[in-house]
């Protein structure tokens, strides 16, 4: 079943299987959709691991997951299978806007019952994916500038200010956590 | 506090509350936030909103079948296989070396002893992995690794990538036509999965060795909805499951042991 490099891939790549899941996850909102991008995403990295030179191997697998998310998503709104409205990011790309989880039918979500999550999760779906994926990559990833510049591909300028933002538009919807 | 030296802070406070700030950065943003309360209250902000982040927001790791899921997907796209058993059946090692550029390995010691670690084929929660198994290879855009109608092409796809020679069948003229195969993950190893069509429904058919044990006759069960016959032939552990109707799924499993 395996060769020196399925073993190597299996050490380096596949511990950071669960980081990939959650971005599949936070950028498609769609558990199905995230799945299927995780699985494509690990052939993929797989297939191309002969020209992974080293480095850093969590970065490289989730920008990997970030295109095929977006690739996704733009085939799924080509195809007009869902009601996703087209969202215009912050400088003005088109991008697929997300749509807003349903927390109270997914049982991941049990987190939903939270006081205040519901508010917090809302607020984070309707940013524009651009300022959203750089967020999740910090907050929930825990990926350094650099880092998130890597999977995003743009410079850790950039990132510093879709970042801010981001948070800018999370503290004005209210949803900031000063003590109640 | 003028708004200019404010405004250059906004960065670098953010920068901060991410860890990004090098010592002498670091001191310059501290040294301005002792004296400014409107970027202290920035701060105190940025650092309020991180926390309910990570704290309210959930993380979502993958499900155990996912993990499972790409390892057997990984394991299929490898080009050969990893371990080759010296106490592999001579006459398998002979009939396959000529044909084949990867010999396959025979149910040869290492896999008797990978058996002897498998549930019992009623233990634990191996029904329910069955059913997961069988419910993600029907979801839209799950791909066959194998589509062929031709068992002469299933066949040869297994016995480089498995570690035993699944034996492959179709039942085309019995109305349960072979359409392709799969590797899966099951009980912690690699196993075949042969799917059947029937009408508009689907039956996978998973098989792995249990050399050395006895046959053992159909037992059925199921999950949600999905019927199961499972049993013990010539030394492979075979489970049948589909959504089809329990006599059905019996009548395609008597045709498989009469075969
Ligand atoms: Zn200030």
């Amino acid at each position: 079943m395996t060769g020196p490099g399925l073993t190597e891939f299996e050490r380096v790549v596949l511990p950071h299987l669960d980081a990939a899941h959650n971005l599949a996850r936070w950028l498609v909102a769609d558990a199905t959709l995230a799945e299927d991008i995780v699985q494509d995403a690990a052939l993929r990295a797989f297939s191309y691991f002969s020209s992974y030179r080293g480095g850093d191997a969590k970065a490289w697998l989730l920008r990997i997951v970030r295109n095929l998310a977006y690739t996704a998503l733009d085939a799924r709104r080509r195809a007009g299978t869902t009601s996703l409205d087209d969202g215009t990011t912050a400088d003005g790309e088109d991008h697929p806007a997300m749509q807003v989880p349903d927390a109270a039918d997914d049982p991941e979500a049990s987190l939903a019952r939270r006081e205040g999550f519901a508010r917090l999760d809302r607020a984070l779906a309707t940013l524009p994916a651009d300022l959203r994926e750089c967020l999740v990559l910090r907050e929930l990833e825990e990926l350094s500038y650099k880092e998130v510049a890597q999977v995003t591909g743009v410079p850790v300028g950039t990132v510093m200010s879709r970042l801010w933002r981001a948070r800018q538009a999370l503290m004005q919807s209210g949803t900031e956590g000063r003590a109640p | 506090m003028n708004k200019g030296e404010c405004a250059e802070m906004t960065l670098l406070i953010q920068a901060g509350v991410d860890g990004e700030l090098a010592p002498a950065e670091a001191a310059r943003v501290a040294a301005h936030l002792d004296q400014c309360p409107a970027c202290a209250d920035t701060e105190s902000q940025l650092l309020a909103l991180s926390g309910r982040l990570r704290r309210e927001l959930p993380f979502y790791a993958a499900p155990d079948a996912l993990h499972a899921a790409v390892r057997a997907r990984i394991a299929a796209a490898a080009p050969a296989p990893k371990v080759r058993s010296p106490a592999a059946p001579v006459w398998r090692r002979l009939s396959w070396r000529n044909v084949w550029p990867v010999a396959p390995f025979g149910a040869g010691a290492a896999v008797a002893a990978v058996a002897l670690l498998l549930l019992l084929p009623t233990g634990g929660g191996l029904p329910d992995a069955v059913v997961a198994s069988h419910v993600r290879a029907l979801q839209p855009g799950h791909l066959m690794d194998v589509v062929s109608t031709d068992q002469h092409t299933v066949k040869p796809w297994f016995d480089g990538r498995l570690d035993f020679a699944p034996p492959v069948k179709d039942f085309q003229r019995e109305g349960f036509p072979l359409t392709g195969g799969r590797l899966d993950y099951l009980d912690e190893r690699p196993v075949a999965a042969l799917v059947y069509g029937r009408r508009q429904h689907l039956i996978d058919l998973y098989v792995w060795p249990e050399e050395g044990r006895p046959d053992v006759a159909p037992t059925s069960d199921s999950r949600n909805g999905y019927n199961m016959l499972r049993w013990r032939q010539g030394g492979m552990m075979f489970w049948a499951v589909s959504d089809l109707g329990a006599q059905e799924l019996a009548d395609f499993v008597r045709l498989w042991r009469a075969a």
